[in-house]
This record gives C-alpha cells, structure tokens and sequence, in this order.
C-alpha cells in the first residue's frame, strides 16, 4: 500500500541521519545544486519523498545514492538545513547493508568492493594498487584496455614521481590494533544495523 | 619555530599522487618557520566514500585512531591537514565524537582495541586557515620576493575545502580567500564561474565520463575568462583537473594544457623559493607559465 | 480674520544663495508680487530663520506665509505655524537640484533664475488666492464606533477601542458571541518557539468584552439602516421586536468568513460520497469533541488525508488563497498524531504557505512524523475495510497512489460576509430595502446600499498601502471580511483597524479630512446658483460622498469627503471650490509664468503632477540631481482627479507650448489614492483634443502618464523627451497675444 510509513519509520531510525528525511519540504534546492544531478535516477528530494511513501525496493535498487560526488553543495543551500550528503551516504549504506546494492554499480563496487578493502589491508591508501584493481574489476582483458587509454596519464604521474612503480606497499606498524579496532567498530556497527 | 601536529594523508606519501603538495608545503613552512610534527603510524581517514564499505563507526573509528595517535605523541597541539577529505572526515568525526555521546562510547570501546583512547581536545584545522589565521594575510605579502606579476590564475577552491565547514568568514558561493591568496603573490585572480564547481571528487574513478564532463566546464570556463593556470588547495581537485586533461580532449575533442597548482607551490616560487622547493617539477603538464618567474 | 499679509522668506541655504540671485527673487517678491515682507535667511529652517519668521507674525501682522526653500515634503515640523496660510515654494529639490549649474554656463544659470522666478511668482498667486478654511462642524458629531460582528476580530475591536476609552457598540447577528473561533478546538501557535498549539483564546475575550461597561453588545441582532456620515451615522439595529438607533462617528466591519460551500467542489474531491469525507471545519470540531473517528463507522480514524487549496486557487472555484488553511491543517495534522501515537497524517499540498513564523511550526509537524505531499486527489471511493480509498497524484514522484485512509478532509475556503458590489456596477439609487436581508451596513448612498469591492467580493480600498480603508470612509473592516486570514493576523488587523477608527471619530471632530489627505481642514464650497444639474460631481466621486436630492442637487456629506477634489475637477461649471484649492488658484498660477516671447527659443512646459506619487518621484529625482529640461514648470495636483480642462486651454491660451499630466496607475491594480483619479483625469482628456483643435494646435502637446513613486529612475527621460518632442515643434503662436 501507498504510503504505508514502515520502511519510513525503519529508515528514520537507522539509516545514517535518517531521521532527517522527514523535515524535507520537497523545493528541489538539493536536485538544483548537485553536480551530477541530470544522472540520477531520482533526485535527493525525490529519494525522500520516495521513503516516505513506502518505495523501498524503488529506494534501495535506486543507482542515484551512488552519483553522489560529496561535493556537500545540497547540504549548504538547504533551507531546511538537512544533511543531505551524509543522508544519501546513508541511504546507500542502508542499501548495502540490506542486500539491494547492485554489484555491478560502479561506485557501489569502487567504493565498497576496492576502496574500503584496500585501505583496511594495510591501513593507508595504496593508490597504484588501488587503481590496478579499479581496472582490472572487469576482467584481465578490459583492464589492459582501459590501461593502455590511461598510460599517457600514467607515465605521466610515474615520470613526475606521483605514482608508485610497484604496487605493493606494506602495513603500518599498528596494523594489528588497528585491525583489532576496525572488527570491533564493525562489530558494534553490525548490531546496530542488526537492530533494522 | 610554530609547531603543529600533521596528518599528511595518503595521497602525500611519497611517490603517491599529492606528492608535488606535500614537497611545497614543507618548503612553505620552512620559509614561514612552521614545524610541522607527522603523526607516527597514522593511518587512512577513508575520505569521502569510506561510508559504502565503512559505515558509520569503522570510518569514524579511522579518525579516532589518528586523533588519539595524535594526542599520544603531541598532546593538544592543533592538528593540521593538507587534503580537504582528511580535514572534512575528521573534523565530521570529531563534532560527532563530541556533540554523540554514544558514538563517542562506541568509538572509544573500538580504539581501546588498539589500546587506545580518545576524549577530545584537538582541533582540526587546515593548512589554508594556518595561513590566514596564525600567519596573516601581511606576512603573506610581505615574504614576496618574485612578485607574479601579470600571472593570470584561476583559483580553483572546488568542493571540501569550501563545504560543509569552509574557511571561517568566507561564503559558500563565492569564497575570496584563495582568490586573495593568489593577489597576495602578486600574481592577478580571474573572476570565473566555476570557482566552487565538483571535478567529480573520487566519482573520477567509477563514473569516469561524467566526471570528465565536469572538469571539462571548469577547464573552459577558466580558459574562457584568460586563466594562464589554475591553482588549488585540495588534492582531489588538482589531480582530476590536471591529470585527466588528456582523457578530457580525447573524450570532447578539447585542446586543454593548462598546469594544475597548488596555493603552496605559488607562495614558494613567489617568496623566492627554487623551481624544485615549489616541486613545479613534478607537474603532469608543465608549469610553463610560471617560468619567466622562475 | 484680519487683512492678508504676506510674508515671504528665502532660504539661501543648500547651496540655493550661490547659485541663484537672491537679490532679484526678492525683488520678484516685493516689487512685482507687492508682497509686503520679504526676507532671505541663510538658514531658514534653523532656529534663527524659523524665529525670524514667527516675530514677523507677531510684531509685523504677518498672517500669510510663503517659504521659498525645499520641497513641502520636507522640513514639515520646522516649517508649522499657527496660520492656515501657509506655501512652500520649491527652489531646492525641483529646481537647483535638477538644473546643471555648475559649469558656469550663462544660459543654465539664466534659465535657473528664470525657473526660479516663476515658481515663486505661482506661490504668491496661490497664497493670495487661498483663503483660511473654516472647519466644517456639527453638534451631533459622536466619538462612539460601531462593530458590527461579534468574532475574534470583532471582539479585539471592541476591546481595543474601549481600553483607548472610547465607547464602543457591538452588534452581533447571532445569539452569542465568539463567531467561527468559538467552534474550534487549539489554535496554532502565536507565541516563541511558535511549536506548542494554543488554548482557544475566544472564551477569555467574550468574558473581557462583556465585563466592559464601555462596550454595549446587541445579540441576535442586525443592522437595518446605516444613515449618514462619519461623525453622524445614525445606524437602526433590528434586535427582536425592538428597533434601536445609534448614533456612531466611525464603524468597523468585522463579519468574518462563510466557507466555500463543499457541495459546489470538483467530484474528484468525494464531497458527498462517504459521509468520511469532511471539511476542515467538521474536523476541527470532531477534535474539540475529543473524538476523530470516521463518521461513517465511529471506527477510530488514524490514517488521514488533508487535502488543502479544496476549490482554492482554482479558476472554476475561488481563485484566491485563503491564507490560513495551510497552517490550520497542520493544526489538523497534529490533532491527529496526538490522539494517535501510531496515527498517519497525510498533508496533500500546493504549494504549503506558512508565512510569519509559521515555518516553525511546519517543521514541528514534520517532526511528529506528518507526512506532506505535493499533489491532488483525484479520485475517492468507499474502501474496502470502511473508511476511504483516495487516489491521488503525487506531483514530485509523478506517480498515481491509491491511499486506504480513514477521513479525507477538505480545506475549503474563505469568502467575505461583507456584501459589496461592483464599483463599475453600483446598486440601483434610492431603493430602499424592506429588510436587512443580504445587506450588512444598509448603507444610505447614491452608489448603493453595500460596500463597494475591491476584488473577488472583498470590501477593501487599497490592501497594500492603506489596510483596513474602504471606499466609504470612517468604514473600516478588519478581519477575513476585509480578505482571507487567519486568527493572529485578525486580531493585529482588528488592533489597526479600531485605531483608524478612533482617528476618524477625533478627525472629523476637529472638521478635518481623513486618508488620504488627513488633517486638511478644508472641504468641497458649492455655489448652487451655477449648478446645472449635470451629476458628474455625484456621479465621479470615488467615495460616494455625495448624494442627490430628487431635482438631481448635490447634497455634500462633508465628513464623507477625502479631499482630492475630483468633484472640483469634474464640474463643467467651476461651482466646486475649496477655500485652499480651486479651478481659479491653478488657472492664475499657470498664467503667472512668465512666457518667453517666441524669437528666445525658449519654450515651456507645464507639468501637473499628483502629489501622492509623482511630486515624491520628483523629490528623488532631485536628490540624485538628475538634471530635467529647464523648461518645465511643475504645478502639483491633490489627485489627478482634481484636473480641470480649463487648465489646458488656459495653459494653451498663455502660451504654454506642451502639457504633460503625471497620475497614478489607474486600472486594475490602480494605485490611486482616491481611487479613480487618474482614470477619470484620462477619460476627461479624452476630450481635450476638441479645446485643441478649437486653438488650431496638436493634441500631440497634451500627454498624460502614469508615474509611480519608484519611477526616479526613468522619469528624467520621460520629462526631457516629452520636452524635446515639443521643442521640435513649432511653438505656441498663442505666445505672442
């Protein structure tokens, strides 16, 4: 049924800044503002107003939590001061956490599948190696292709000592707390996303 | 000697795509007499897109690790960071830290994983408000030795830097102060549209197109208004505007070659500081401009 | 009153005493004007001049007062003095601030003194002209204001003009007081954080307004006949079998708001198909009965739709908003989630208006979980479960949802209880109607027995720059009688309108005018002897002030009367004058400018414009020294409505070469002061061309526009091209006679 606020009531409560999603008054500032606005599926007003109106599959197989660029322009231009960044990371989250994330979305698979892992298995950012599995998540021959059209960028960055040669790069001396931190926070984190 | 704590963040390693910023920004502070003091063991603050796989605690635990780190080795010194998504992610978990008192539980009960806590105290600051606010904007001009007279420059203040915290005094739309900094090294600020326009952020990586698009408008719009460079103050900005220059033509048929600065690298080369000091020989397109300066 | 002498004194200061040769104003003044005293003072308006100025009054007999310095517009306190003869002559704003001077170039500095000159020439023939007026006075005037309508606003009326310690009358047609508020349950809130919904206030305003012994209340009560004028109303209440007069000086209409008729709504809104269908006001008094359920089962009702703008903003229906259902039905929202924690409150908007502080407000009950939605019903059936199945269109989503709900209600809106009538259409004259009926006042004029309407049946005068005036004056209305509004905004009009009241009541009392031209003492002299019946003074008066005995004689109401003198304008045969203002005193001033003769190539221009708008966009023109032709001549009018065509050909036959005529905006959306001035002023023009073309001259010389007081801008142009369009004609060959 329309309208039915369970989903409403459920994202208010534990999608990130979820609560917020209520105060929207639907003016569009946010769809005027973003950056990459003309691509996506719904605009943040919309995934708002989709919420409440009990959309959730709509909602959640929604690609547009993940054009978001964090440019944080609707954040300061809404009137109604919501955070509207932080809510659309949420959303996305939510849809992570609840099995609707396309795993083919590209962002999706960046962000949570190569970015996150990455700086996990060593507790900083290794770029050369992050940007080989952004190419290579498609397969061996794709990413050689999508290579070779970066390499004038590439050697670029490795001529002008930007880029690291070799992608390995080893943990930082702390690795084993930090490891031990991040399953805790994860831990907690799990229980109150099990809470939905 | 003025001493700060610092987080450099990834992408100001060595070797690592920031690395032109980072050389230029301790040859600033040692011409400033600044001391700037790493965080030993830091590590990633998960910038921007760290919530997809992070969520709200793990991210925020990354933050938490280094202020506590920080704490540990420096005490309450401020803390300053170079890149607007290191600067965003903790100053978005420390206000959480305080203003949350159950994450600020469940934060503390993860870091004391690492036998670690954190109960607040340290303020994050970027290196831009170090400048205006503990340097000041008559220092600034007053170490000019080689006036860019006559450079036309684009400052490019993007995204993080700016939103949501921005330099405090400054406006949202239309901030002034890297438009100040550049008249400060006597070098002329281009009035043009897209000063607080996105480049993509780190959508350069998954949505690669889209992105370029972006930076295209940027790219034209400050040619367009006479824009000899472009300088910046954030890493995320000036790799994607920089080094995707040639992806941009190939992708629009566009002629872009327009180097990509940092506010960093203006202010060593203006206050007399060698080519290599202001790390103009690491640029994917050449500093040519800055040349007749140098 | 003594002999008229004059007094006439120049302010040198600003810059007026470098620039012009005093000396020779001076002797404009006392040799060729012959008036008697005549000083200069570097600093008229300092303690000095203006001290100068009051001992000749009281040591040299002077009586009559020409101030030739700034604009009348300004240094009004300085400038006050215990005579009722009194002109300003503008050297400053209009003449030295808009003449190029300062390259030193001998023709501007000629043509300055020149410009000078004649306006003081035209302020002397004005004074000697003018006479002092002699308040119009009567022994039956009452300070007693009448309220008719018994609700909020007319509740705060009467309170407010009793505790200024005036009486009041209040007549209420029901049997209690209290009016629409009394039937509701909380109100929205008036008070910071402006979150918390409020007590009813209306039970503590009927005890205060009873308790007073200043007010008197009439129950049950209606108002057969309103005779009169301001000061002298004398207003038959029909209460039972009794008839009352009362003698009021001022009357304040507050009859409040019928609602739209729900029967008469689109089909789509499902009036009438499940007895769950309800209005906003049905809702609000479930809730004050403590009970929101469906009517049609008594089930509890915890989903809910309201579905505001019901045959609002709709060209089939009302085509207004009533302002105050927004937050009413936020009101209604919150109603809901409080007797139901787990209830659903669907907001159906427009656009949501909460303007004030309502915002808060909103977001309070967006907060509680109200859910709003851009978008219209489109559909109601009878659900499945009972209650309703309401289809609507999400406007954001662009998508059709079928919603189970229990109640749909509806905001309808507000029309005015206040009969009124076209202006254009007034009543039939003379009818005298066999019982109150349809009408609130009974009024006694030529126009009619109702209020005249400002738009869409709302009795208003002018709603942006003078609230609570209507166009019958010492009649003021407040409240949702005066247009749509809700509660707080009532009692702040009711507030204003009590004190606007009070001020006509003290006004006509002293025989002075009211708005717009409040405070002038003077009032329309008719010489009947000249009278040819023609009824344009009764039939052109904006305000009816003016009715016809049965051989078509004016009769003038004079404390019905604004002032404006577009009775004076209207006349044919110049019986209209007043002792300060007449056909006469701006025929001599036109003909006291000294007209170059031909061969100087030096034309003029008169320009008539209407104090209310144009004279203050003239000010501003000055003030930002704009420079305007040397040419023009500037007479102001009270109203456009006041012109006479005897001026143009008088213009005309003195040699004047072009006409140009600044009123108001006229029309709808007029931004007359009184009215219809400037319409009427055109439709008088219309027939200029005849007077013209009986001189053998253009029509192109005379040209009337609309001025409007932010027209500082592009003003200048107008002026200087309309004198460059003449300066390319031929001049006036009336010149040389």
């Amino acid at each position: 049924m329309a309208y039915d606020l369970a989903f409403a009531r459920d994202v208010y409560k534990n999608s990130e800044m979820g609560h917020w999603i209520k105060m929207c008054k639907q003016c569009g500032v946010c769809a005027g503002s973003c950056p990459l606005g003309p691509h996506w599926e719904h605009s943040p007003r919309q995934l708002f107003q989709l919420v409440r109106a009990g959309k959730k599959e709509e909602v959640l197989r929604s690609n547009s939590m993940w054009m978001c660029t964090s440019c944080y322009n609707c954040i300061v231009r809404c009137p109604r001061e919501l955070p509207i960044t932080h809510i659309v990371h949420g959303l996305a989250r939510y849809a992570v956490v609840h099995g609707y994330a396309d795993p083919k979305q590209s962002t999706h698979r960046f962000a949570s599948n190569i970015f996150w892992p990455n700086i996990v298995s060593t507790g900083r950012v290794g770029e050369a190696m992050l940007t080989m599995r952004l190419y290579f998540a498609d397969g061996l021959s794709a990413g050689i292709k999508q290579g070779l059209e970066m390499k004038d960028s590439a050697l670029g960055m490795l001529k002008t000592r930007r880029l690291n040669p070799i992608p390995l790069r080893g943990k930082i001396k702390g690795f084993a707390g930090f490891k031990a931190m991040l399953a805790k926070a994860q831990e907690l984190e799990k229980k109150r996303e099990a809470a939905a | 000697m003025k001493e700060y704590t610092f987080f450099p963040g990834c992408s100001s390693e060595k070797n690592a795509s920031a690395a032109n910023m980072e050389h230029s920004v301790q040859s600033m502070c040692r011409m400033l007499e600044i001391q700037l003091n790493e965080i030993d063991d830091w590590n990633c603050c998960s910038a921007s897109i760290g919530y997809a796989g992070g969520g709200q605690l793990p991210r925020m635990a990354l933050s938490a690790r280094n202020f506590a780190l920080a704490k540990q080795q420096r005490g309450s010194t401020d803390l300053v960071a170079t890149c607007a998504a290191c600067w965003l992610a903790m100053r978005e978990t420390a206000e959480r830290m305080e203003h949350e008192p159950e994450v600020n539980a469940d934060v503390n009960t993860a870091l004391k994983e690492a036998n670690l806590s954190y109960d607040g105290g340290i303020k994050t600051r970027h290196m831009v408000e170090v400048l205006i606010e503990d340097v000041g904007w008559e220092t600034l001009k007053a170490k000019v030795k080689k006036p860019l007279t006559g450079l036309k420059v684009a400052g490019y203040v993007g995204c993080q830097t700016n939103r949501p915290f921005g330099v405090a005094g400054d406006d949202y739309e239309n901030p002034l102060y890297l438009d100040r900094m550049i008249e400060a090294t006597g070098a002329t600020a281009v009035p043009y549209a897209k000063k607080v326009a996105c480049c993509g952020g780190a959508l350069m990586f998954s949505e690669v197109e889209k992105s370029c698009a972006l930076v295209r408008d940027i790219l034209q719009c400050a040619v367009d208004n006479g824009a000899e460079v472009i300088v910046t103050p954030c890493p995320v900005c000036q790799l994607n505007v920089e080094v995707y220059q040639g992806k941009i033509n190939q992708l629009f048929g566009t002629q872009f070659n327009i180097p990509v600065l940092y506010y960093s690298q203006l202010f060593v080369l203006a206050w007399g500081g060698s080519w290599e000091e202001a790390a103009l020989h690491q640029q994917v397109v050449p500093a040519d401009p800055l040349r007749r300066f140098a | 009153m003594e002999a008229k002498k004059i007094g006439c004194y120049i302010c040198t200061g600003c810059g007026i005493g470098e620039a012009m040769n005093v000396a020779a104003l001076e002797k404009v003044a006392s040799k060729e004007q012959k008036i008697p005293v005549t000083r200069s003072h570097p600093y008229l308006c300092g303690a000095e001049g203006v001290g100068m100025i009051r001992q000749d009054m009281a040591n040299e007999g002077v009586n009559a007062l020409l101030i030739a310095a700034c604009s009348h517009r300004f240094k009004t306190d300085e400038f006050q003095f215990d005579t009722p003869l009194l002109d300003r002559v503008d050297l400053r704003d209009k003449v030295l601030w808009v003449q190029d001077v300062a390259s030193g170039d001998a023709t501007a500095k000629e043509d300055l003194q020149m410009m000078a000159a004649d306006y003081l020439r035209m302020g002397s023939v004005k004074l000697k002209k003018m006479e002092p007026p002699d308040p119009f006075q009567d022994a039956g005037f009452s300070k007693d204001v009448l309220v008719v309508g018994g609700g909020i606003a007319g509740l705060t009326a009467a309170k407010e003009v009793a505790a200024t310690g005036y009486r009041a009358i209040l007549v209420e047609k029901s049997a209690a007081l209290g009016g629409m508020v009394a039937r509701m349950h909380k109100v929205t809130p008036s008070r910071a954080p402006y979150r918390e919904l409020e007590e009813n206030p209306i039970q503590a305003l009927i005890a205060t307004v009873e308790g007073d012994s200043h007010i008197k209340v009439y129950k049950n009560a209606a108002i057969r006949s309103t005779l009169g004028a301001p000061g002298l109303f004398d207003v038959t209440i029909h209460n039972g079998d009794t008839l009352t007069t009362e003698r009021v000086g001022s009357i304040i209409l507050t009859t409040g708001y019928s609602l739209y008729d729900p029967k008469k709504l689109d089909a789509r809104l499902g009036y009438g198909v499940s007895p769950d269908v309800v209005t906003s006001l049905e809702f609000e008094e479930m809730a004050k009965a403590g009970k929101i359920v469906r009517k049609s089962d008594g089930q509890p009702a915890r989903r809910v739709v309201f579905s505001l703008c019901a045959g609002q903003r709709d060209a089939n229906h009302l085509e207004y908003c009533s302002g105050a259902c927004c937050a009413y039905s936020l009101k209604h929202a919150l109603y809901l989630m409080e007797q139901y924690k787990d209830g659903s409150a669907y907001v159906l908007f427009q656009e949501l208006r909460t303007p004030g502080q309502g915002e808060e407000f909103y977001r309070r009950v967006q907060e509680e979980g109200g859910v709003i939605i851009k978008g219209d019903v489109e559909k109601v059936e009878k659900g499945a479960a009972g209650g309703l199945r309401v289809q609507i269109h999400d406007k954001l989503l662009r998508g059709h949802e079928q919603l189970e709900v229990d109640l749909l209600v509806l905001a309808t809106g507000m029309l005015s209880t206040v009969d009124t009538s076209d202006p254009n259409n007034p009543s039939p004259v003379g009818q005298v109607a066999s019982e109150e009926a349809a009408y609130v006042l009974n009024l006694d004029y030529r126009q009619g027995r109702s209020m005249p309407e400002l738009k869409w049946g709302f009795p208003d005068s002018h709603f942006i720059c003078f609230p609570y005036e209507t166009r019958r004056s010492g009649i003021y209305a407040a409240g949702p009688a005066r247009r749509p509004m809700g509660i707080a905004e009532s009692i702040t009009d009711a507030t204003g309108a009590a004190l606007k009241a009070i001020q006509a009541v003290e006004s006509v009392a002293r025989g002075a005018g009211l708005h717009p031209r409040a405070g002038d003492l003077s009032y329309p002299s008719f010489r009947r002897e000249g009278c040819t019946q023609c009824k344009r003074c009764t039939e052109e008066c904006p305000f009816g002030a003016i009715n016809e005995d049965e051989k078509s004689n004016p009769q003038f109401n004079p404390t019905r009367c604004r002032r404006c003198g577009t009775c004076m304008g209207a006349c044919p045969q110049k019986v209209i004058s007043f002792a300060n203002y007449s056909v006469d005193m701006i025929g001599s001033m036109l003909k006291e400018v000294e007209v170059p003769p031909a061969d100087d190539e030096k034309p003029r221009i008169l320009v008539f414009a209407c104090v209310n708008d144009a004279i203050p966009a003239l000010d501003t023109v000055g003030r930002n020294r704009t420079p305007l032709s040397p040419y023009v001549r500037i007479i102001p009018l009270r109203c456009m409505g006041s012109m006479s065509l005897v001026w143009v050909a008088d213009a005309m036959s003195s040699g004047f070469d072009g006409i140009l005529l600044m009123g108001c905006r006229h029309g709808e959306d007029y931004q007359c002061h009184n009215v219809r001035g400037s319409a009427l002023a055109e439709n008088r023009l219309s027939k200029v061309s005849e007077t013209l073309n009986r001189l053998q001259l253009e029509s192109s010389r005379v040209k009337m526009v609309e001025v409007n007081i932010m027209d500082a801008d592009t003003l200048p142009a107008l002026i200087n091209d309309f004198a460059a369009q003449i300066g390319s004609m031929e001049l006036n060959p009336y010149k040389e006679f």
